[in-house]
């Protein structure tokens, strides 16, 4: 086994059990705390199958933009924890089909891949550099940017829309139904 | 030489499903929303895997892509909870039953 397959595997542990800590939490910030470091953890596996650069970007955009947005709404909001333990027994019936379930299509998904012919060899190792990336991808998929940059206005647009100015009815409403 | 695209891609594919239990199991919209967040990145990981396989850097660029709209996506997605909370006063969407 070589150290390269041997850092995979490492990472690999790493954020498997990041996630899954993380979404066993009743605490939302640390969910998304842990959420965070699985994230650097796929950043360096991302940059050990040679994309530097999207390595960085996964950093900077996913664990430093839209995590951080996360907690911006978290940290806003003032939220009751769940009732009681998440995965009592008591309750099985919420999440024991979906880990059955879930079971089933893994195991599924480990034979159909181990059955299949090319995926048995260790890959060797190349990377991109951002320029050749970058050259790349205006090249071929400069349509996509375009449209993509298109699609962050409306974001921009619907996220000032849905979250601006506060609707006096709405908030005269809740009043209503908490004194109740 | 690293790990083979078998070992790549059941690794996306744990991660996928632990995304797909968070968003079904959970009872509460910002672990929904993280729970996609969580399969966007596992699918990321195995696009990258395959552009590594067949040296082909259309599977990175497509990781691009998924990084720009998974970012529009939690905005408006973040947006809609906020209103959704303010509405209703909770997070669990069981509670959104004004229609009842």
């Amino acid at each position: 086994m070589s150290f390269y397959t041997f850092l995979f595997y490492l990472i690999s542990a790493v954020v498997i059990g990041a996630t899954g800590v993380a979404i066993t939490r009743q605490n939302l910030v640390h969910a998304v705390v842990y959420l965070i470091f699985s994230f650097f953890g796929t950043a360096m596996l991302f940059y050990l199958f040679g994309a530097p650069l999207l390595a960085a970007l996964e950093i900077i955009i996913y664990a430093g933009a839209i995590m951080v947005l996360f907690l911006f709404v978290v940290m806003m909001i003032k939220i009751e924890p769940e009732r009681g333990a998440i995965f009592s027994l008591a309750r099985a019936g919420e999440w024991l089909p979906a880990v059955a379930f879930g079971l089933i299509y893994m195991v599924v998904a480990v034979l159909l891949i181990a059955r299949t012919p090319g995926m048995g060899a260790g890959l060797k190792l190349l990377a991109a550099s951002p320029g050749q990336f970058a050259l790349f991808v205006f090249e071929h998929h400069w349509f996509s940017i375009e449209v993509v940059s298109m699609l962050l206005l409306l974001a921009v647009v619907g996220a000032l829309q849905l979250g601006g100015k506060r609707d006096r009815r709405v908030d005269a409403e809740r009043a209503v139904k908490g004194e109740e | 030489m690293t790990a083979s695209l078998g070992q790549i891609l059941l690794v996306a594919g744990i991660l996928f499903a632990l995304g797909v239990f968070c968003a079904v199991v959970r009872r509460n919209l910002i672990m929904i929303v993280l729970g996609i967040e969580i399969m966007l990145n596992a699918v990321s990981i195995a696009f990258v895997g395959a552009a590594l396989r067949w040296s082909n850097l259309e599977g990175q660029a497509f990781v691009l892509f998924i990084l720009a709209v998974a970012a529009t996506e939690v905005s408006v997605g973040l947006a809609m909870v906020v209103y959704a909370f303010r509405r209703t006063g909770s997070f669990d969407p069981a509670s959104f039953n004004l229609l009842k």
